[in-house]
């Protein structure tokens, strides 16, 4: 039998990886996949959750969730090659100043 | 330790393992590639909690299309393995401490939870309407608004990725 919160132990565990891939690397394709494993992160919680507590919420919102990640990483990544082309480098520290 | 233990110990520790490498590869193809199995661990972790519907979802939209997405931007881009100097990984100490803080806050908050009162949704109900049409007749009755409000974000994230991502003609 496992526990609940083994569940949210390994969900934080995999946030907190996420956040500190967010805030130490300063390639900005990195700090995007981060950010989607903060967003796989509350979806293993939401699922666990939703097995525990023996009702379907919390999985109609991991599907949500997958669908906005999914939308985001298109539109963030849009960016990123429209950045790209003009300023020819994925430093996020070089891209300080807007143009003019 | 019993066989559901022990498939949730594998999963669990290959999914904390890739996480790890995801964030410190110096090649961001690497990155991509630990991504792409510890999406697959986690798809198997969403079968061992009795929800097939969301682990194929998790293989096909995540590791099928959201990486291939970040494979396709990688090579677009070209870019090169970060170069040894430091510049790539700045002031991690602060970045490691404010993360184990969070992790710490997180675990010590949540070990203590009991689940409430539980739904009518048990495992016997899913099973005798397969998973997939018991998440049908959630998402299409109470859901439905939501639902919807997601095919909008969805076009809109289509047309502006195309519209950011082409090249201008002048």
């Amino acid at each position: 039998m496992v526990p609940m919160h083994w569940y949210i132990w390994l969900s934080a565990a995999v946030f907190a990886m996420g956040v500190y891939g967010f805030l130490s690397r300063r390639n900005v394709i990195i700090m995007f996949m981060s950010i989607e494993l903060m967003l796989n992160a509350v979806n293993i919680n939401l699922v666990a959750m939703s097995h525990y507590m023996q009702d379907l919420t919390g999985q109609v919102l991991t599907f949500f969730v997958i669908t906005v990640a999914a939308a985001e990483a298109a539109v963030g990544l849009a960016i990123i090659i429209a950045l790209f082309r003009n300023r020819e480098t994925t430093h996020v520290d070089d891209l300080r100043e807007l143009k003019g | 330790m019993t066989l559901v233990q022990f498939i949730f110990f594998y999963n669990a520790a290959v999914i904390t393992l890739c996480s790890y490498l995801v964030v410190t590869r110096r090649n961001p193809v690497h990155s991509v590639l630990f991504m792409l199995l510890m999406f697959f661990h986690i798809a198997g972790l969403y079968l061992s909690l009795n929800s097939e519907f969301i682990a194929a979802l998790q293989v096909i939209v995540y590791a099928g299309a959201i990486l291939v997405l970040f494979l396709f931007v990688i090579f677009l881009l070209n870019l090169r393995d970060e170069s040894l100097e430091d510049k790539s990984i700045t002031n991690w100490p602060t970045a490691a401490v404010i993360s184990l803080s969070l992790f710490a806050v997180v675990t010590g908050i949540t070990s203590g939870l009991k689940p409430g009162a539980t739904g009518q949704w048990s495992i016997e109900k899913i099973n005798e309407v397969t998973h997939i049409k018991a998440i049908g007749m959630v998402l299409y009755t109470e859901y439905i608004f939501p639902f919807e409000v997601a095919s909008l974000v969805l076009l809109v994230a289509m047309i502006g990725a195309i519209t950011l991502a082409k090249k201008h003609v002048d």
